[in-house]
């Protein structure tokens, strides 16, 4: 992340809306001990979910939930960016297009073909596309949805103008520090956990089940070594190795290709 | 902002509804005292999950349908499991079901004090966030939140997180917790009953404009309990019917300014769900210290007015709270965390109780366990035509109003219904032209 320049002596914060389930800015509502607090020391200037007055820009910092979906918020998007000083993209959909995505792969006029009677009345775009398609993002917070002690050490360290101290290594670490016994070995289970980023806590082995990949790709994932392991030894089927992939971050880089890869039966 | 052709006509415009979860329009055109055009518009991009719902496997359902709303993601578990199961064939009983209603419970309760204190009772105290609320109001700010943060933490030991839970399964759990586990979080909810209880109180003694619709409440109902999972769809009017046939009476349509299909009754009628609703049909089961308080404060059932939706949450607060507890007290924990399923082909259909409304999920899944049709019809659809008709009652009463006022009347009124439009599929922009 850029370290931006000195903000506002209380901060002016805004937070965004775009094609999403609202879970990652209800994160902020959630944070029931720190919210008053995070009130006093950052002015929220625009939040429409959590109140009714709206100030104009410009901001110190944007947080950005959802995807660009639609032609109405790929203009929004670009107004956003130019009220911000710093830009951040929370959640699955602004980092990675979200669930949403999965009609890329798709045919979208079948699909609304599929679900309206008058499918000419609904704008959509081709794609729905993470921020960073659209705009420069100062910094991208994973998660489906974002953990909110994640946010608020984002929010700390750009009021104290330091880099976010955040994991980009594999689940597995997370995993193996929090002392949970193995699922893929203890139980079988597949699990994403070692191409999955850290961040949630380890969550699903903590309960019995395998990591779904809420938080994206690690850095450096060695997809292709998962995918033989599960389809050698723990009977996952090409299909079903191209759905675990394809989920709330299929979009993202590397699962979108090793997906397409699988699918199209280059992968072995 | 007046219109200079016309000295009797008047716009009012808001771009965009606050404290309401997504994003929606309303445009109001009221000629002399009679409203000529209204249209609640719902502009939340379309996310097509009916669609691509399609081909996946059973299993992901539930893990896939939470990200339809951040907000009430236990309620699209509940739905996709409970239907899925009816494929299935399979019955999920016992304390795996119980264990189901108290992770409900927890969603109720955050859902709602949420929406009570946060969204919907700023309008009623002159504010225009809790966030400035909290400035004279410190004490029922700071209790408000410890009363959320208890219903999130059952939600949290259920289901792993209080959004997108990871831990719901259909055909259960992947772990259950143990009785220890379940006691602290039981003295927690405990030390919040009383708050819960004064702040019902509070409400009651706020100012309620005068709304009376004759609505056709619509929610589900159980012989033994207040119903969340499970039971029958039942309506004021004396239909009675199981979850299955809901596609026979229920209908959505679609219109141009809504990105969400609406629901109505197929005779054409509106119809409203949610908290209210749920109190009229199923008020009976409550518990008598809920009664108590409800005669205490003088509030009596049925009650047809939607302003007092805030009263409804308060009550089903305070259920979602003793129930928690008895069910947390009776506790044995299940000796599997889910039924087995065999799959096999088949069509199943589930309703359950979502904060805001019945939650209607329809499955159609193959021999291969792939979904080969999903339908969804989310509570805020249903409700969509219902906040018109009421609009439309309401209106004609604020014309003496200024603009600024009259907008806000308004916005409160779609506030009643905690519209969620991520479920629905938003922008509330509120346009009112007055001629």
């Amino acid at each position: 992340m850029n370290i931006p320049g000195p903000l506002s002596q209380k901060p002016r914060l805004a937070v965004y809306k775009f094609s999403s389930c609202d879970g990652c800015q209800l994160q902020i509502l959630e944070l029931e001990d720190e919210l008053l607090e995070l009130a006093g020391e950052i002015e929220i200037a625009y939040f429409l979910e959590a109140r009714r007055q709206a100030l104009p820009g410009p901001y110190d910092i944007g947080l950005v939930e959802g995807s660009i979906s639609t032609p109405a918020e790929e203009r929004l998007i670009r107004q956003a960016r130019k009220d911000c000083k710093v830009l951040v993209s929370i959640g699955a959909c602004a980092t990675a297009g979200g669930i949403q995505a999965l009609r890329n792969w798709a045919d979208i006029d079948a699909y609304k073909k599929r679900i309206y009677p008058r499918p000419e009345w609904i704008a959509t775009l081709d794609v729905a596309s993470p921020i960073a398609g659209y705009v420069y993002i100062d910094f991208e917070l994973r998660g489906c949805p974002v953990n909110k002690r994640q946010l608020v050490e984002v929010l700390s360290a750009l009021l104290a103008q330091r880099r976010p101290h955040l994991p980009t290594y594999s689940l597995c670490i997370e995993c193996k520090r929090a002392g949970i016994p193995c699922v893929m070995v203890a139980r079988k289970t597949p699990c994403l956990g070692p191409i999955t980023q850290a961040g949630c806590g380890a969550l699903c082995p903590k309960f019995n089940r395998g990591c779904y990949g809420c938080f994206g790709p690690a850095e450096t994932p060695n997809i292709a070594a998962l995918g033989r392991f599960f389809q050698e030894e723990r009977n996952v089927s090409r299909p079903a190795m191209v759905r675990m992939l394809r989920s709330f971050n299929g979009y993202l880089e590397p699962f979108k290709t090793s997906s397409d890869d699988y699918e199209q039966c280059i992968q072995p | 902002m007046s219109n200079a052709s016309n000295p009797e006509m008047r716009v009012i415009e808001v771009h965009n509804l606050a404290r309401v979860e997504g994003e929606g329009s309303l445009h109001l055109k009221i000629q002399g005292n009679r409203v000529t055009d209204i249209r609640f518009g719902i502009f939340e991009p379309p996310r097509f999950f009916e669609a691509f719902l399609r081909g996946r496997s059973f299993e992901e359902v539930p893990d896939i349908t939470a990200r339809i709303c951040g907000i009430c993601p236990v309620a699209y578990q509940m739905s996709s499991c409970t239907a899925i199961e009816a494929a299935m064939n399979v019955k999920v009983d016992g304390p795996l079901r119980l264990l189901r209603r108290l992770l409900y419970c927890g969603e109720w309760i955050e859902s709602h004090v949420l929406h009570m204190f946060f969204l919907h009772l700023p309008d009623f105290l002159g504010y225009e966030s809790a966030i400035s609320m909290a400035a004279d109001h410190k004490d029922l700010v700071v209790g408000a939140l410890r009363l959320k943060k208890a219903g999130n933490e059952i939600v949290r030991l259920l289901g792993g997180r209080e959004v997108h839970p990871i831990n719901v399964r259909v055909g259960g759990f992947h772990r259950v917790p143990d009785r220890a586990e379940l006691d602290a979080l039981g003295e927690e909810l405990s030390a919040c009953r009383t708050f819960a209880a004064d702040a019902v109180r509070f409400l009651a003694s706020l100012s309620y404009p005068d709304l009376e619709m004759d609505y056709d409440c619509v929610a589900l109902r159980h012989p033994g309990e207040v119903a969340m999972l499970d039971g029958a769809i039942a309506t004021s009017r004396g239909l009675e019917i199981p979850i299955s046939q809901f596609p026979d009476h229920f209908e959505e349509v679609q219109v141009p300014h809504s990105t969400a299909l609406q629901g109505r009754l197929r005779n054409g009628g509106t119809y409203l769900v949610g908290p209210l609703a749920r109190l009229n049909l199923n008020w009976g089961l409550y518990p008598p210290a809920i009664k108590k308080l409800a005669d205490e404060i003088k509030f009596t059932v049925p009650c047809h007015n939607q302003f007092k939706s805030l009263l409804a949450r308060g009550f089903e607060t305070l259920y979602a709270l003793d129930h928690a507890l008895e069910l947390i007290n009776a506790y044995e924990p299940p000796t599997e965390p889910a039924v087995e399923i065999k799959v096999r082909e088949g069509v199943g259909h589930g309703c359950t109780e979502a904060p805001r409304g019945i939650l209607y999920h329809r499955y159609e899944i193959g021999a291969d366990g792939l979904v080969r049709s999903a339908t969804i019809v989310p509570p805020t659809a249903q409700n969509q035509p219902q906040i018109e008709a009421d609009l439309a009652a309401y209106a004609p009463r604020l014309l003496a109003l200024p603009q600024e006022e009259m907008t806000l009347k308004c916005e409160q009124l779609i506030r009643n219904y905690d519209p969620c439009i991520s479920c629905a599929t938003h922008f509330l922009k509120l346009t009112v032209d007055r001629a």
